[in-house]
């Protein structure tokens, strides 16, 4: 555990987002993968947060809890971050998982087959 | 706490971002087995993630605090290839009921959830399992064998937990990969026994 961690995740919301509250949370599923954009556009004008972000993406994609726990950032607080990283072109994603996605046969012998080859 | 990097020689490929990402929740409670469940199957170092939760989510534990806007809920996670192209993420989720909320958004797109039991601790499990019928989440029970634990049968578990007939009980060993493995072949079956051959 990080001693420095903030306790209040309310407080460091507000201080690395700007205040706004998070968009589109679909979109950032805890299990969504996110890939850096290459070439991206320039840095300039990136939060600290952010470039972090790019830095963690660049030698593999990451699933937003991984990206999460590696930041010590609540997930709340990333969704935001990446929506804004997103709408500037920096990282793209899977699409949005649904809640029919767990419908999906072929899917779920896919993981079963998966499992028993363990 | 087990140090499993020395002896651990299981990796986890780098990820392309292009793969189907598949999540289970490994619910329980208050020491039913869910980090060890993770760690036991997990082909990276086991990393926690964090949820901030707001005063009107938290329970009526909290009420002595009227200051505290927020609380942190950290889970535990972990992540396996299957193929590769199809990753599964286990997550470990918290089971005390003023972390329902928290619950409720990881178990959105799940898989369905392996509910973990102590049986000394049984009473705990009726919440979890409420919960998880609410959210028409589908599961199966994990009897996680704890060696001070009374035997009971496998029949009186299933009806003092009130579990439909068709709902999978099975006991685990936490700690071992094969035995954990298991555990999730049986949920994963189950979901498909509930998912009809022609579902888009
Ligand atoms: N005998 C036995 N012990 C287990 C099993 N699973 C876990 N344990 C032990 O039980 C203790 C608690 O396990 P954890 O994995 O930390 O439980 P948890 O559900 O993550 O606990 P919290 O996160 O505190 O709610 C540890 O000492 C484990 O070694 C099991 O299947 N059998
Ligand atoms: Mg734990």
């Amino acid at each position: 555990m990080s001693g420095e961690r903030p306790r209040d995740g309310l407080v460091r919301s507000y201080v690395v987002t700007g205040g706004r509250s998070t968009p589109s949370r679909n979109h950032f599923d805890a299990i969504t993968l996110i890939t850096c954009s290459a070439p991206g556009p320039g840095r300039g004008g990136l939060s600290p947060e952010q470039r972090k972000v790019l830095d963690l993406l660049a030698p593999s994609a990451q699933s937003v809890a991984e990206l999460g726990a590696r930041l010590h950032l609540p997930l709340a607080v990333l969704r935001v971050l990446l929506a804004d990283l997103m709408s500037a072109g920096h990282i793209t994603t899977q699409r949005p998982i649904t809640k029919s996605d767990r419908l999906d046969r072929k899917l779920l012998e896919e993981v079963l087959a998966g499992l028993q080859r363990l | 706490m087990l140090d499993s990097s020395a002896s651990d020689h299981r990796t986890a490929p780098a990820l392309r971002g292009d793969e189907r990402t598949v999540k289970i929740l490994i619910a329980g409670h208050f020491g039913a087995g869910k980090t060890t469940f993770v760690h036991s199957l997990s082909q990276i170092a086991p990393l926690s993630t964090e949820e901030v939760m707001t005063t009107a989510s938290v329970g009526t534990d909290h009420t002595s605090l009227p200051e505290k806007t927020s609380t942190t809920v950290a889970m535990d996670f972990g992540r396996l290839s299957l193929t590769d192209d199809l990753v599964l993420y286990l997550f470990g989720a918290p089971g005390q009921p003023r972390f329902f909320p928290v619950l409720r958004d990881l178990a959105f797109g799940a898989l369905g959830a392996l509910v973990l039991v102590d049986t000394r601790r049984l009473e705990d499990t009726y919440p979890i399992l409420e919960l998880i019928e609410d959210l028409d989440l589908p599961y199966a029970i994990a009897i996680n064998r704890f060696d001070q634990a009374p035997e009971h049968t496998v029949e009186r578990l299933r009806e003092v937990m009130d579990l439909e007939p068709e709902t999978p009980l099975v006991i685990c060993d936490a700690r071992e990969l094969r035995s954990s493995t298991d555990a999730l072949i049986t949920l994963t079956r189950h979901v498909l026994t509930l998912t009809p051959e022609n579902a888009a």
